[in-house]
């Protein structure tokens, strides 16, 4: 037996050390991760909750005292806030909402053999791939009028009264970075969807044929009760994530026009970076967290009650 | 039965088509402004294929401008990532697959509720942190900030690989006297090597895209990534479309590339992951 080599402390022979290396094993396997989590991660979400009570702003020397509750208070009376949690409902909501159904009807159509299923697949999947600035830029680009075809096929159409941008339209800015975050995101939600449709056992369907069910009746009373608890939980994960997700605001409209597209998210790093107020930054990340924490509370609860009923 | 069967399955095919057209169209129309030629960008700006192509804008892009610094970054900083985080996340995921220990409980939690809080929120903090150690406008910083994002994730995916690899073989190999880091890195690695591939290419392409805590924490141009470089150039130069979408084609190579390469064991690895999650 080659012992000593087994663990640093294993070398000592005594059998207390021995249990306790082996004890310790675990623990030395996942060290080096858990402390770079703790030391980039944890420790920088402790100060930044502290900022949050702080006047904190870069590069002023007089910054850092204790404001207390002083951010919270202006951040009530700024509009720019209200507007910009409206703004993330907004495209937290459509932006899971259509990738779930899209995602969804994705993963059915792929659920299906058929010659060429995996160059399909790959082709479906690919725009995950892209990284997510590169998507947003992209899309700027197709709703430009000068170099892009949409305005012009939306003016075609008898959509828009003029071919043009409507990531300048107040009105209808929002729908370019949620177009772009559907594209973007449709994969990730076809992905998990198709791996739970293709754990379901196959004869519980062909059981239902035989009592005559049809389609509908066996998507609905199979199909949607096995999905149930995966749903639940790559909803609740995506919205999560996209509520998060500044990304394709910055890259495509950073926050306007008039801060119609501004949403918590992107209006954080607005404080953060040209500002560089970060006490208030810090206070408006940790409603956000709040606000998810909630969220993520409730489905969870949601999903316990699904599974004890099915 | 029959006519039927056959217009279901033309609907089926027909919808699967109009799909990838819907998912390609983009990438097509980055290429396709990216080869037209300046004098006939605008005149010809709706059409599906210009008259007449050209390369000079990637002559340019590659001759004329900081993007092969950029890409250079952008690859070590990548690659780096991705590797650091694959060896990580390798071993503390072996650790979850293979031993039950008190801790295994609250080193999961810890590792989904990173998953959780917004990542804007550490953007200040990191910041103050990594300014005074002279971590900020430097590449390494930027690697360190990358890899412990990305090693919870990843974890989870190495552990659910490890989880699909019988127990028997490394119990085997120590009873014949090895040492259990032996048995792990002699008979269990190997077998894992497709799960390793998904690993390295998905940790690569999350920091081949990331984007504001580039732009937060690199300044300069030496130590600027694809992103960032892509950003200013878009803000400095916005008319120049053709260079542009060229720069963008060249960023997108390596990020398709290793998305090829793992596509199939991705989903192997989010299906065993997401069920765990």
């Amino acid at each position: 037996m080659t012992e000593a080599a087994r663990a640093p402390i294993g070398r000592d022979r005594r059998p207390f050390m021995r249990r306790f290396a082996i004890a310790a094993e675990p623990y030395l396997y996942s060290a080096p991760a858990l402390i770079l989590i703790a030391a980039v991660m944890l420790v920088p979400l402790v100060i930044g909750i502290s900022y949050a009570f702080r006047n904190v702003i870069l590069l002023d020397p007089f910054s850092g005292g204790f404001v207390g509750l002083e951010h919270f208070r202006e951040m009530a009376k700024d509009k720019a806030f209200w507007l910009a949690l409206r703004n993330t409902v907004s495209w937290t909501g459509w932006s899971v909402l259509l990738q779930f159904v899209f995602g969804l009807i994705l993963a059915l159509l792929l659920d299906q053999p058929f010659k060429g299923r995996g160059l399909a697949q790959a082709l479906c999947f690919l725009p995950w791939a892209v990284p997510s600035f590169l998507s947003g830029l992209n899309w700027a680009w197709m709703f430009n009028p000068v170099i892009g075809p949409i305005p012009h096929w939306l003016y075609g159409l008898g959509i828009l009264p003029a071919p043009d941008n409507i990531l300048a339209d107040p009105k209808l800015a929002m729908w370019g970075p949620i177009v772009a975050n559907v594209w973007w995101g449709i994969p990730f939600f076809a992905i998990t969807l198709l791996a739970a449709l293709q754990a379901i056992p196959r004869d519980l369907y062909e059981a239902a044929a035989i009592d005559g069910a049809t389609p509908f009746q066996r998507f609905r009373s199979i199909t949607l009760p096995f999905l149930a608890p995966t749903i639940a939980i790559t909803v609740m994960l995506r919205t999560v994530w996209i509520a998060n997700f500044a990304d394709l605001i910055v890259v495509m409209t950073n926050g306007g026009p008039a801060d119609r597209t501004q949403i918590i998210a992107s209006y954080i790093f607005t404080q953060a970076f040209r500002r560089l107020d970060f006490g208030y930054a810090s206070a408006i990340a940790m409603v956000l967290l709040a606000l998810l924490l909630v969220y993520s509370l409730l489905i969870v609860l949601l999903r316990q009650t699904l599974l004890k009923e099915a | 039965m029959r006519p039927k069967r056959l217009g279901f399955t033309i609907l089926h095919r027909a919808a699967i088509l109009a799909y990838i057209a819907f998912a390609l169209f983009p990438l097509f129309w980055l290429l396709k402004v990216s080869i037209t030629p300046n004098d006939l960008l605008y005149g010809e700006g709706v059409r599906m294929w210009p008259s007449r192509s050209t390369f000079d804008h990637y002559v340019f892009v590659l001759e004329h401008s900081d993007f092969p610094l950029f890409f250079r970054n952008s690859l070590i900083v990548s690659l780096s990532t991705a590797f650091i985080v694959t060896a990580l996340a390798s071993i503390a995921g072996y650790a979850l697959s293979r031993f039950a220990f008190r801790g295994k409980f609250w080193i999961v939690g810890l590792m989904l509720l990173t998953q959780m809080f917004p990542l804007v929120m550490l953007i200040a903090p990191i910041f103050k942190i990594l300014s005074p150690l002279g971590l900020t406008n430097s590449l390494t910083g930027l690697i360190i900030v990358y890899v412990a994002f990305n090693v919870p994730f990843a974890t989870f995916l190495m552990q659910s690989f490890f989880d699909g690899i019988p127990k028997d073989l490394e119990e085997a190999a120590m009873i014949d006297g090895a040492t259990r880091f032996k048995a792990f890195r002699q008979i269990i690695l190997p077998l894992t090597l497709p799960g390793i591939a998904a690993t390295l290419g998905f940790v690569f392409t999350a920091a081949w895209s990331e984007l504001l805590f580039a732009l937060m924490l690199i300044s300069g141009v030496d130590a600027s990534t694809f992103p960032v470089g892509l950003l200013s150039f878009v803000s400095k130069f916005s008319v120049d479309f053709g260079q542009m979408m060229a720069a963008g084609v060249l960023a997108l190579i390596p990020a398709c590339l290793f998305f090829f390469f793992i596509q199939r064991y991705l989903v192997q690895g989010l299906t065993a992951g997401a069920v765990k999650g």
